[in-house]
């Protein structure tokens, strides 16, 4: 067996964003089958409108997180295979050269799914520990009939088992995919395909071109940096617009998976560039760059990116919230107005600033105490 | 002048320390060319990595200029790595997603060299620019190695067995550029190498075994690249 329980251990981003997809999507969906079984019930009138309205929140808040929970999901299970195909090279290229076929080795990638299985596992257990006060707040006025929760078999295995299955599949699939690299090339670690061309003839100064094709080395990690301060601003601005209009319960739900999704897919986002150039820094080191302008050389190119994030995150909730308000609660009664909070947005900027920096000081930080000759040693 | 004088180094974890370099003293004239010879394990990279201030000593002092390094932060050892010390290394490390001319001007920016590009014409790789080092040979790549140590202008250049992953045809080029730039430019070398063909290269010969200089001798005629047994 190739991969071990260290590989699938080490692939924490799939499993905090598969838990937190199916933690969201289990609430509503469950709160929506729960919901559908009280239709007869409704009466026409504000009943009504709640009812609609809710089963519409539900669907939305579904296809919206889930969907893209999902499709982060599948770029960061494929960066984890690919990484773990470029670090496993040689082993790889030995199992070819004796004579594996690429579909014999890429049948063991299923293994990858199954951290899939235990974010998901993990996201529909964390759902029914939060059920009860969920079904509460849901309904906290009372305007909709009392209702238990009750089981339902089919989003069950909708949200747990089929995913981690597609995951499995799709692992295979991707690995079979990637494999595809002649034995030599794996044996002798060639990196051609790695090396992104940069422009041949520019005439900027060394550290520009640098950052440059750093950036444009590994473009899934910058669009894993946009990703986490995305996910932060949409997040973190539409769970203070969610107290007004939802409550307290669902501002902290949200606050807290739009945090944990940043700082998971930044530090992988981080930790992946700084040890990728590990190399490179301590050379630059032994040439006489300082630490700080190796940092700000690597790192200081997701920056514009990151900010770009939170633009798109910024815009994202706003549209998101301001849909929900004007057309799935535009018949309910007393739904406050929404407006874009200038203060909340100017504050969840600066505490990003904040965080970011402090972030990436820490991460590269911790490359900082390997001696030069650590890291040259660990390459060869 | 560089002189270093009871340097002390060790490896290892609390229980397991073994020492490296047992009190080595050298003096090195400034545009001397000094070959550290010894078999693996004598403690030659060691020594080198130490005196170009990669590593700091445990015990010792060295001194360029009369300014001790040994007691430099991390912070001034850049410093003076920026100022007097340039690499070649045996496996190369070029930065494999620049063109020969960004891993030339990596060097170059840190000097202020405009002129870098000479320095590329010099080693033979005027042609070579715009590639990338995985579309170079070993040898084309050691060259561009050698360029980039150059074009800081280094006082000191060190080289850690520099020839080691070269064919013989290559391993004399790339000696031979180092040895013409030597005496066209005077900075001083400091190479580390097993081969006693090479020593004969030297000026100074410092034999290095179990962390001690068990020799030091001058060549009464220094041969070039081409000279030298293989």
């Amino acid at each position: 067996m190739i991969i071990g329980k260290r590989d699938i251990f080490k692939m924490l981003g799939v499993f905090i964003l598969s838990a937190c997809a199916v933690f969201v999507c289990t609430l509503f969906l469950n709160y929506n089958a729960d919901l559908k079984g009280i239709k007869d019930l409704i009466v026409e009138g504000p009943m009504q409108q709640l009812f609609e309205a809710l089963v519409m929140t539900g669907k939305v808040v579904c296809a919206v997180s889930g969907g893209c929970l999902l499709l982060t999901t599948v770029v960061m299970l494929f960066f984890y295979i690919k990484q773990y195909i470029d670090m496993h090279r040689k082993e790889l290229g030995i199992l070819k050269a004796l004579g594996y076929s690429d579909w014999h080795i890429a049948r063991g990638f299923w293994r990858f799914g199954f951290s899939v299985f235990l974010g998901t596992a993990a996201g529909y257990a964390g759902a029914w520990c939060m059920m009860p006060k969920f079904y509460e707040v849901q309904n906290e006025e009372h305007l909709l009939p009392e209702f238990g929760i009750r089981f339902h078999p089919l989003p069950a295995l909708g949200l747990t088992l089929l995913p981690a299955a597609f995951f499995a599949l799709l692992s295979i699939l991707y690995g079979y995919h990637r494999l595809k690299t002649p034995v030599l090339a794996l044996l002798k670690e060639r990196e051609s395909k790695r090396v992104v061309a940069a422009k041949r003839e520019s005439e900027q100064p060394f550290l520009q071109e640098l950052g440059k094709s750093t950036l444009r080395q590994r473009k899934t990690l910058v669009f894993f940096t946009a990703f986490a301060s995305f996910c932060y601003a949409a997040m973190v601005q539409m769970s203070a617009g969610m107290k007004e209009l939802s409550s307290f319960m669902m501002a902290v739900m949200i606050l807290g998976i739009g945090i944990l999704l940043a700082v998971v897919t930044l530090f992988l986002a981080v930790t992946t560039v700084l040890s990728g150039n590990k190399k490179t820094i301590a050379l630059m080191r032994a040439f006489g760059y300082s630490f700080r302008t190796c940092r700000k050389a690597i790192l200081g190119g997701y920056r514009p990116m990151a900010y770009i994030g939170f633009i798109v995150g910024t815009l994202y909730q706003y549209t998101l919230l301001r849909l929900m308000v004007s057309l799935v609660f535009r018949n309910v009664e007393n739904v406050p107005e929404y407006h874009f909070d200038v203060p909340v947005c100017l504050l969840t900027l600066v505490s990003f600033a904040v965080l970011y920096e402090l972030f990436l000081y820490a991460c590269a930080n911790r490359i900082r105490k390997n001696t030069i000759k650590e890291i040259m040693l660990d390459v060869d | 002048m560089i002189k270093a004088n009871d340097i002390y180094k060790e490896y290892g974890e609390k229980d397991a320390r073994f020492p490296v370099l047992k009190g080595v003293s050298l003096c090195i004239e400034e545009g001397d060319f000094v070959v550290l010879l010894g078999p693996s394990g004598s403690g030659k990279s060691t020594l080198l990595n130490v005196l170009s201030g990669l590593e700091k000593p445990d015990g010792g002092s060295i001194c360029y200029d009369g300014e001790d390094i040994a007691g430099f932060s991390d912070e001034q050892l850049t410093v003076f790595r920026k100022e007097n010390i340039g690499f070649i290394f045996q496996q190369y490390y070029l930065l494999p997603n620049l063109t020969v001319d960004k891993n030339v001007k990596m060097g170059a920016d840190l000097a202020g060299n405009k002129e870098y590009r000479k320095i590329i014409e010099a080693v033979g790789l005027g042609e070579k620019l715009q590639k990338y080092p995985h579309e170079l040979s070993g040898g084309e790549q050691q060259r561009v190695s050698v360029a980039r140590a150059l074009a800081k202008k280094p006082r000191v250049l060190f080289l850690d067995e520099p020839t080691g992953a070269l064919d013989e045809e290559t391993g004399r080029m790339v000696l031979h550029y180092i040895d013409s730039m030597q005496k066209q430019l005077g900075f001083t070398v400091i190479m580390v190498t097993h081969n006693v063909n090479i020593a004969e290269m030297a000026k100074t010969v410092m034999k290095m075994g179990s962390g001690k200089i068990v020799d030091i001798y001058e060549n009464s005629l220094q041969k070039s690249a081409y000279e030298i047994g293989w």
